[in-house]
């Protein structure tokens, strides 16, 4: 596909053959009109989300990212809490869901008899489509209580030395269950997408290695590791992304503290996108550019990552099509 | 003889039973990642449906929420306010987003030179990755401010973001459309606009459609533009999106937030009625894909 196909270029031309028909003139008018739309769409996003947080831009500058509490009464707000916050939710989640999704991955692509590999498959992606208000209800009601009454405590009686794995918490809610949370969503995102890079690899390279006598694991960790690990690294960083912009189900379950920051997981936390989520009903004054403020660092975090990630799609892309001729 | 050849034949072996020990260890922990998400799909689905399913009445889908019920436990109440807000917008939405997603996808695929086509592609792409509440916030701005909450606005932030998914899939189907059919029809001397809807487009109507239910089925559950487009305290049923309506994320997010195991308990219910929705449009979305990619192929021999 990624060859130059003289007549498939032909047939799509504009206005090959006769020129100037009425009806070719208005669908190719309408269809690029729509096109444009959706460039005008992305522009206009941008616009109207930095004109809601100019007053919060002017009046809080960028000592708006590095100032620590959100005092409405005082007009005091800043997005450290949050930015914090955020990171360590998103690479706590990336931490856990990488390892597990590579497995799935390999277990799909390389291990599974062919009579559970498309069930499997299929089961992975229904993951993807459970809606996160729901993941974030049985977060909240079922994942909390277990993470609080069993998996907290162990980790804080065998890990405890570790500031990370301090006192457990008293809710079930925290930093650490919008870790668990998050871990869910991003799974199936990053194994589908590395499912797909391990089905790529091209299948003699596998059996020559196989034929020089290498275990299963060894020729997975000398061919198909090496040759996906640009794929690899994007699907991690469109997870990341994910994780970043989710903000329903981690309203439900980090706790909402905006105060102060903590290096124990199972303290209270928030990001930019739940704290959106949970105060702008509620929000006045100052308050509303200021959540505006913070979903323009989501904004301008999301269209650099996504950006990065999809350039390294398709440069992954174009060079497994050379290596298919 | 029989010395040497036992120590030289004995190295090599234990190697390769640490090699064979490591590959069995390896693939053991691939099954183990594979049973885990597996298993955290079902214990999810598993606590959903028991704990909606013991809720679910008739009641739930067609009485309106009550304010009353709190002080008077013999009040029946449902989420039907929800249920109907969440069918006019997630419908106004996809009446909204299917039409431009796949002219933008018709202009890709069968007008936009190579260069238009990878660009176009990229922002839909970056239109995808921007997050929900983001989204939101922008139709806030753009929709709410001055005029206050409304379907409409809800409708919108959802149609921004199904259209990069039907636009996607569509142009993915129309690529699957054999070159071959194009060029009958332009050499009998059809034009190419009627090449393009009357020829090429039909093919592709089991693509869009999936495409367009699995879009359904990822916005149907959004909560986030919902939470600032159309949010809503009222409780009756409404079908009018001038005004600001209820819908089912909404009441799943607003309940579970309440201390009150009644409200819990129907913000279980609401939940397996979505998660049944969304589930049955997945999965008639999976058998159409492989219908229509079939048929596609077919049609080019």
């Amino acid at each position: 596909m990624s060859t130059y196909d003289a007549t498939r270029e032909a047939t799509r031309r504009p206005f090959s053959g006769r020129r100037g028909r009425p009806g070719d003139i208005v669908l190719q008018g309408v269809a690029g009109a729509a096109a444009l739309g959706a460039l005008v769409l992305l522009g206009l996003i941008a616009y109207k989300v930095v004109q809601g947080s100019r007053p919060a831009l002017s009046t809080f500058g960028l000592g708006f990212l590095t100032h620590i509490g959100w005092d409405t009464v005082h007009n005091s707000m800043g997005a450290a809490v949050f930015i914090f916050g955020a990171a360590v939710t998103s690479f706590g989640a990336l931490l856990l869901a990488t390892p597990l999704a590579l497995g799935i991955a390999l277990f799909l692509t390389e291990l599974a008899p062919r009579w559970i590999r498309g069930s499997v498959t299929a089961l992975v992606e229904t993951l993807a489509a459970i809606p996160s208000v729901v993941i974030g209800l049985w977060g909240i009601i079922v994942l909390g209580p277990v993470l609080r009454d069993h998996v907290e405590p162990a980790l804080h009686s065998t890990l405890g030395f570790i500031p990370l794995f301090g006192t457990p918490s008293s809710a079930g809610t925290g930093i650490f269950t919008a870790i668990v949370v998050l871990t869910i969503m991003i799974l199936p995102i990053i194994s589908s997408i590395t499912r797909e890079l391990f089905l790529g690899v091209p299948g003699e390279l596998k059996e020559a290695a196989l034929g020089l006598g290498t275990t299963r694991w060894e020729m997975i960790r000398g061919v198909v590791f090496p040759y996906a690990r640009g794929g690899v690294a994007a699907a991690m960083i469109l997870g990341l992304g994910r994780a970043i912009g989710e903000a329903i189900a981690v309203a439900q379950v980090i706790g909402a503290v905006d105060n102060q920051i903590s290096w124990n997981l199972f303290d209270g936390g928030n990001t930019p996108a739940a704290k959106i989520a949970l105060e702008f009903t509620n929000a006045s004054g100052l308050e509303v550019p200021s959540l505006f403020y913070l979903a323009l660092i989501l904004l301008v975090f999301s269209l650099g990552v996504n950006t990065v990630a999809q350039v390294i799609v398709r440069r992954v892309a174009r060079r497994q099509g050379l290596a298919a001729q | 003889m029989s010395a040497v050849g036992v120590t030289t034949l004995r190295r090599p072996n234990d190697r390769l039973l640490r090699r064979r020990a490591a590959n069995r260890s390896m693939e053991l922990l691939a099954w183990l990642a594979a049973a885990i998400a597996v298993g955290i799909l079902g214990v999810v689905v598993w606590s959903v449906a028991r704990r909606g399913g013991s809720e679910l009445s008739w009641n739930l889908l067609t009485k309106p929420q009550n304010q009353a019920a709190a002080y008077l436990p013999n009040i029946q109440e449902g989420l039907a306010n929800a249920f109907a807000g969440s069918l006019v917008i997630v419908g106004l939405a996809t009446l909204l987003a299917v039409p431009v997603g796949i002219l933008v996808a018709i202009y890709v695929n069968e007008f936009a030179p190579r260069a238009v086509r990878n660009g176009v592609g990229l922002a839909l792409d970056v239109l995808n990755g921007i997050p929900a509440i983001v989204i939101g916030i922008f139709v806030y701005g753009l929709l709410v401010v001055g005029r206050g909450p409304s379907g409409f606005a809800g409708s919108f932030a959802l149609a921004v973001l199904m259209l990069p998914l039907v636009a996607r899939s569509t142009i993915e189907v129309l690529a699957l459309v054999p070159d071959s059919l194009r060029e009958a029809s332009l050499g009998l001397g059809v034009p190419r606009w009627r090449t393009t809807l009357g020829i090429v487009l039909p093919q592709t109507i089991g693509g869009v459609l999936t495409g367009t239910v699995l879009a359904v089925a990822r916005v149907a559950g959004e909560t986030a533009p919902l939470l600032l487009c159309s949010s809503i305290v009222g409780t009756a049923i409404g079908w009018n999106p001038h005004h600001a309506l209820f819908s089912v994320p909404l009441a799943i997010f607003e309940l579970s937030e309440s201390p009150s195991p009644a409200d819990h308990a129907r913000a279980w219910a609401a939940a397996l009625v979505l998660l049944l929705f969304i589930l049955v449009a997945s999965l008639s979305a999976r058998w159409l894909a492989t219908r229509s990619r079939r048929k596609i192929t077919r049609a080019g021999r």
